[in-house]
């Protein structure tokens, strides 16, 4: 084999090991989710996508940067349940809960899914478009590299299931970009990538007058979470990482040891540790190339190209890009968000943002 | 040393055979017999060949077992790795079997021992295993890279994977921070 050959493969050497050793598909496993995308119940009429008017459509105030993919979610709480807010960052969802995510680059290329089964247990899935639309049939385990182009060169992975699980998985609640501060009325206006809310969508007061949310511990109707900020642009800046980095970088998670916590709570907490005071003038393990031995600063203020936060947004190299999955191409409208925040902090500068409810 | 590196890896396959000292004593919190469990499994299973820098003793090239699992040297900066002809040669290790250059790029063993700063002192028993099952780091980083033979540990029971973890953390620590590793695109923009 030829060095130039190897070289282009970049990567696959993992790839392979992970396809070779994934579990095989196990088709209409009684198990395990549909086959067929409309045998979830995501249609009222498949043939013209029609949603059925039981699934909720939403829309994150801060939606996860997939490439520029444009992307639709529906959720389906079963008749007469509700989402049980008592605590408001582990939201308890019914039994029978079911969460559909549409990414479209040009066509509809796949549909995520996620079925909570029983107390413990979530089932993920993600289906995968023939090329005229009018299929989606469950994706192998192992999931399908560089299956749909993104841009010329980039081609989006269908995710394997173990991808998904690396996310959802080990979270205070599976269901990630719906929350109280992702569904509030009160949406950000400079987050990147925002989408319109159109009238069929469901927010977080339009769900609590609908009584499918319960036992909230505060009154998000006239109060809804927001976060605290000292400018329009740090607001959105922790709400952009939030969305993108806190699912992982949180206390619930395996990676809390890591120290750096980008997840903002539901609402303010006077007991809870700011979260940005872990990134801010934190060191990480982390060495940006050609800087000498020691670490770096995960956000050093004033200076973006400092800081580690950015230089692995802005990397694609998959041994140091973050996220570390999901994404090919560079975020340029999120990346020039951070770096306008970084860059506008001065040296005694401590981020003490949390989410609060706007008086 | 001008060993080459098969030459490295068959007298590691060698001396690990000779490799006998069981664990230190356990922590009173962890089960002996666990932590020798796993010390036996990271004794067999060839940590030392790679994660223990090599020198060279009275008798050749050995693993240093001062510095222990401690990963490639910080003190240690390597130059470009050589530029192999077209062929079926592909694969380069620095003398210390601590650094490996291939198609994937340049990769540099971790430090496993419980350093908090530089080595998996602050790692949970749960990112231990993650890391192996999904051959990421902690499971949710970056994918690990070859040599490491994760795709076969993946397969050790919990229990084995905790044994390993047990007596990893009652090691000697040292504090070595591990470059990070090098893409291709790197190489050829000269990044270090």
């Amino acid at each position: 084999m030829e060095r130039g050959t190897w070289e282009g493969s970049r990567g696959g050497i993992v790839a392979i090991a992970i396809a070779v050793l994934a579990p095989p598909v196990a088709h209409a496993d009684p198990d395990s989710p549909p086959v067929h995308l409309a045998d979830t119940g995501l249609y009222s009429d498949p043939a013209s996508h029609r949603v059925d008017a039981r699934n909720l459509h939403y829309s994150p105030q801060y939606p996860l940067w997939s490439d520029g993919a444009v992307k639709s979610r529906w959720i389906f709480l079963p008749a007469g349940k509700a989402i049980d807010a008592s605590d408001p960052d582990l939201w308890d969802f019914p039994v029978g809960t079911k969460v559909w995510k549409e990414f479209v680059f040009g066509r509809r290329v796949e549909t995520r899914y996620m079925e909570k089964v029983s107390e413990q247990e979530w089932r993920l899935a993600t289906y995968v478009w023939n090329d005229d639309e009018t299929d989606a049939i469950r994706a192998p385990d192992e999931g399908i590299r560089n299956h749909a182009e993104i841009v010329p060169g980039k081609r989006h992975d269908i995710p394997g299931i173990a991808d998904c699980a690396s996310c959802h998985e080990g979270q205070r609640s599976q269901v990630l970009g719906f929350s109280a501060l992702q569904l509030s009325r009160d949406r950000d206006p400079g987050a990147p990538h925002a989408e319109a809310v159109t009238p069929d969508m469901v927010d977080l007061t339009t769900l609590i007058e609908r009584k499918r949310i319960a036992s909230q511990p505060r009154d998000w109707v006239s109060h809804p979470p927001r976060i605290a900020a000292k400018s329009p642009v740090e607001r959105s800046a922790l709400g952009y990482l939030h969305a993108n980095c806190g699912s992982c970088h949180d206390r619930s998670t395996s990676l809390a040891s890591i120290g750096m916590l980008l997840r903002q709570p539901a609402s303010a907490d006077e007991s809870q540790e700011p979260v940005g005071t872990t990134a801010v003038h934190q060191k990480g393990k982390f060495q940006i190339p050609g800087d000498a031995p020691g670490g770096a600063f995960r956000i050093e203020p004033g200076d973006p190209a400092r800081s580690t936060v950015v230089f692995r947004m802005a990397s694609r190299n998959p041994m140091r890009q973050m996220p570390p999955l999901g994404t090919k191409v560079v975020d340029a409208e999120g990346l020039d968000l951070i770096r306008r925040w970084i860059s506008g902090m001065g040296s005694d500068v401590r981020v003490t943002a949390h989410a609060e409810e706007k008086p | 040393m001008n060993a080459s590196p098969m030459k490295h890896v068959l007298g590691g396959l060698l001396i690990l055979s000779f490799l006998g000292a069981v664990a230190s004593a356990a922590e009173p919190s962890r089960p002996p017999d666990r932590v020798a469990r796993g010390a036996y499994l990271v004794q067999t299973m060839a940590c030392n060949d790679c994660h223990t820098p090599w020198k060279m003793g009275k008798e050749g090239p050995e693993p240093d077992m001062t510095r222990m699992l401690s990963g490639h040297p910080e003190g240690m900066p390597l130059p470009p790795p050589p530029k192999l002809v077209d062929g079926p040669w592909g694969i380069v290790a620095s003398v210390t079997m601590t650094a490996w250059s291939g198609p994937w790029g340049v990769s540099f063993t971790r430090n496993l021992t419980p350093d908090p700063e530089t080595g998996i002192g602050k790692w949970t028993e749960q990112n231990f295993i993650d890391s192996i099952r999904n051959g990421k780091i902690m499971g949710k980083g970056r994918p690990l890279l070859p040599p490491m033979p994760w795709p076969m540990y993946r397969s050790l029971t919990d229990e084995d994977l905790k044994a390993m973890y047990a007596y990893l953390k009652t090691i000697q620590p040292v504090r070595n921070r591990v470059p990070e590793p090098l893409a291709p695109e790197d190489l050829r923009a000269g990044a270090r």
